[in-house]
C-alpha cells in the first residue's frame, strides 16, 4: 500500500517533469528560431555601408539605414530626457509626499492604466493634441509620444524602490533637520540610485521598438535630417515599410535595422545587470 | 508638580510639562512632567514598550512624520513651546539632535554624510567645513580611523564605526541638546565603551538624553535617571539615589530584576 502510493508520487513526478521539459523546450526552440533567422539575416545585411548611406528610393541599389539610426537615436534620447526627469519626480511625489493623497491614488491609478494602454493609442492622442495642431509631424511629436510610454514605468521603478528604503533611513535624514525635498533628493533617491537607474533602462528598452506611436508622430523621412521639427526618420517605421516592400535591398535593410535594435535592447539589459551587480557589491 | 524638582529654567534644557501623547486611539504617554538637566546626562530606563523611544521622539517632533500620531502639552526649549505648530520643526531638530539604534549612515561619502545637515544651516568655506567634519570626527572618536579615507562610503564601515559616524554627524551641526535611543544596543563591548566614553565627554557641552536597557549603563554614564513603566513616569531623579535608594515600589522591582 505504502509501496504503491510511493512509486505513484515517482510517476507523477516524471510526468510533471517531463511536461515542463517539453514545455520549456517550445519556448526556447521558438526563441531560438527568431534569434537565427534574426542573426543571419542581420548580420547579412551588416556592412558599412549601413551606416554612411540613407535609405534608397523606390528601385535604386543599395543603400543604408543612416539617416533612420540618427532620427532613431535622437527621437530616443530626448523622449529619454523627458521621461526621466518627469518620471523620477513622480514617482518621488507618490512615494514620499502623496502616500496617502486623493491626488496620489489618482495619479497612481492612471499610472497603471497608462502602462498598459496599446501604444497605438498613445500614438493617437499625440496625433490629435499635437501632430494635428502644430501641423506636421515631426521628431518631436515622435519624443513626446515615446516619452508618454516611457514615463509611468519610471514612475512605478522609482516609486516601488523608495518604499523599499528603510524608515530608520528616511527618520535619520530628517533628524538633522533637513527639509523633505533634501531628504527625498539627496538621501532616499540616492539610496536606491542603481535601481532607478534600472527603471530608466528598462523604459528605454521598452520603447526602442515601439513602432505604432512613430506612424502617427515622427512618420518618416527618406533624406538625412537632425532638424527635430520634421518628420525624422527612424528604424522602426522604416523596417515596418521596407520588411514588406518588393525590393531586395529594402527587406535586407529591413533585417539589418531590426538586429540593430535587438542589439541595443540587449545592450541595454546587459547595462541594468551591471547596475545592479554594482549594488550588490557595495 | 515635576516628578523631580531639581531645577529651573536656567539649569534645565527641557522642561516637560502635563505631555500626552496618542497614537491615534492608544496614549502612549500619560501626564508626563519632568526637566531635563542642561549639561548633564539623562537616561530613560523601564521595560520594553513603556513609552521610552515615543517620549524621546516627541522632544524632535519626530511623530511629526506620521499622520495619526500627536501630542498635547508643553515641552518649553528655549522659552518656547516646541510642540506648539507654528514651531518650525527643521529648526527644532537641527538643535535637537537624535542617534537611533540602528546605525544609520547616509548613502554617501563619510566626508559627506557630516557635511549634509552642516550645509543645511550654514554657508561654509570649503577649508571651514573640511574643520568642521574634523572636529566632528574628533568629537566621537573616529578620526584617527577615517581619516585617510573620507572619500569612501559611509556605509563601507563597520557597525560601531557607523554609530560614532552617526553621532559625529548629530554633533556636527551643534545642536544643543542630543538624543540616544539604544545607541548601543548592537553593538560588540569596545564600540559601546568607546560609545559612553564619548557620551560622557559631550555632557560637557550638550545636554544629552538616552535611552538604554542596560542598567549598568545608565549607572555609569547619567546624572539622572527616569523609570518609566506603561507610559507613565514613575520615577526620576539623581542616577546614584534611583539606583541605591529607590523611593518607588516599581522601580525598586525593575532595577533588581525583580519585575512582573
Ligand atoms: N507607530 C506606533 N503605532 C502604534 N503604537 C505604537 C507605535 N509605536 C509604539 N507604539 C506603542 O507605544 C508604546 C510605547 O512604545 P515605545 O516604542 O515608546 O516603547 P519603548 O519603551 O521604547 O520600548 P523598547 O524598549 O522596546 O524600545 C508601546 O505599547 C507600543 O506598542
Ligand atoms: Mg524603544
Amino acid at each position: 500500500m505504502m509501496m504503491s502510493i510511493y512509486t505513484r508520487r515517482v510517476w507523477a513526478n516524471r510526468v510533471g517533469m517531463a511536461m515542463s521539459m517539453v514545455a520549456m523546450s517550445l519556448g526556447l526552440i521558438g526563441l531560438m528560431w527568431i534569434l537565427w533567422t534574426l542573426f543571419s539575416k542581420g548580420f547579412a545585411a551588416l556592412s558599412p555601408d549601413l551606416f554612411i548611406q540613407d535609405t534608397p528610393a523606390p528601385g535604386s541599389e543599395g543603400g543604408g539605414l543612416r539617416n533612420a539610426i540618427v532620427g532613431s537615436g535622437l527621437i530616443l534620447l530626448f523622449s529619454m530626457l523627458i521621461a526621466t526627469p518627469v518620471g523620477i519626480f513622480a514617482g518621488i511625489y507618490l512615494a514620499e509626499y502623496g502616500r496617502i493623497s486623493r491626488f496620489a491614488s489618482f495619479t497612481r491609478f492612471m499610472t497603471d492604466i497608462m502602462l498598459s494602454a496599446p501604444s497605438i493609442v498613445i500614438g493617437l492622442f499625440i496625433y490629435a493634441i499635437f501632430v494635428a495642431r502644430t501641423g506636421g509631424f515631426s521628431g518631436w511629436a515622435g519624443s513626446l509620444a515615446l516619452a508618454l510610454i516611457a514615463i509611468p514605468v519610471v514612475v512605478r521603478t522609482t516609486e516601488n524602490m523608495l518604499k523599499l528604503v528603510p524608515t530608520s533611513l528616511r527618520e535619520a535624514a530628517f533628524a538633522v533637520g533637513a527639509p523633505r525635498w533634501q531628504v527625498s533628493l539627496k538621501v532616499t533617491l540616492r539610496a536606491v540610485k542603481s535601481g532607478v537607474v534600472t527603471g530608466v533602462l528598462l523604459a528605454m528598452a521598452r520603447i526602442t521598438g515601439e513602432t505604432a506611436p512613430l506612424l502617427f508622430t515622427a512618420l518618416n523621412n527618406q533624406f538625412f535630417s537632425a532638424n527635430m521639427s520634421e518628420p525624422m526618420g527612424n528604424l522602426p517605421v522604416v523596417i515596418y515599410q521596407f520588411a514588406l516592400s518588393p525590393y531586395d535591398n529594402w527587406v535586407s535593410l529591413a533585417w539589418g535595422g531590426a538586429l540593430l535594435i535587438a542589439l541595443l535592447v540587449l545592450a541595454v539589459n546587459i547595462g541594468v545587470r551591471v547596475a545592479f551587480r554594482q549594488k550588490g557589491k557595495r | 508638580m515635576p516628578d523631580q524638582a531639581p531645577t529651573n529654567s536656567k539649569q534645565a534644557a527641557l522642561l516637560v510639562r502635563n505631555l500626552n501623547f496618542y497614537y491615534g486611539d492608544f496614549k502612549g504617554l500619560k501626564n508626563i512632567n519632568m526637566d531635563i538637566a542642561r549639561n548633564k546626562v539623562t537616561a530613560f530606563i523601564g521595560p520594553s514598550g513603556c513609552g521610552k523611544s515615543t517620549l524621546l521622539r516627541t522632544f524632535n517632533r519626530m511623530y511629526d512624520l506620521y499622520p495619526g500620531q500627536r501630542a498635547e502639552g508643553e515641552i518649553m526649549f528655549n522659552g518656547k513651546n516646541l510642540l506648539d505648530r507654528k514651531q518650525d520643526v527643521n529648526l527644532v531638530r537641527a538643535k535637537i539632535g537624535m542617534v537611533f539604534q540602528k546605525p544609520t549612515p547616509f548613502p554617501m561619502t563619510i566626508y559627506e554624510n557630516i557635511a549634509f545637515g552642516v550645509r543645511l544651516y550654514e554657508r561654509l568655506s570649503k577649508s571651514a567645513m573640511d574643520d568642521r567634519v574634523e572636529w566632528a570626527l574628533k568629537k566621537a572618536a573616529l578620526w584617527e580611523e577615517v581619516k585617510s579615507k573620507l572619500q569612501q562610503s559611509g556605509l563601507s564601515l563597520s557597525g560601531g564605526q557607523q554609530q560614532r559616524l552617526c553621532i559625529a554627524r548629530a554633533v556636527a551641526v551643534k545642536p544643543e541638546v542630543v538624543l540616544l535611543d539604544e545607541p548601543t544596543s548592537a553593538l560588540d563591548p569596545i564600540s559601546t565603551a568607546k560609545i559612553e566614553e564619548l557620551i560622557y565627554e559631550l555632557k560637557n557641552e550638550y545636554t544629552i538624553a538616552i535611552v538604554t536597557h542596560n542598567m549598568q549603563q545608565a549607572a555609569r554614564i547619567s546624572d539622572f535617571t527616569a523609570f518609566m513603566y506603561l507610559g507613565e513616569l514613575i520615577e526620576m531623579g539623581d542616577t546614584d539615589q534611583l539606583f541605591l535608594k529607590p523611593r518607588n515600589k516599581q522601580t525598586e522591582d525593575y532595577i533588581t530584576g525583580r519585575f512582573g
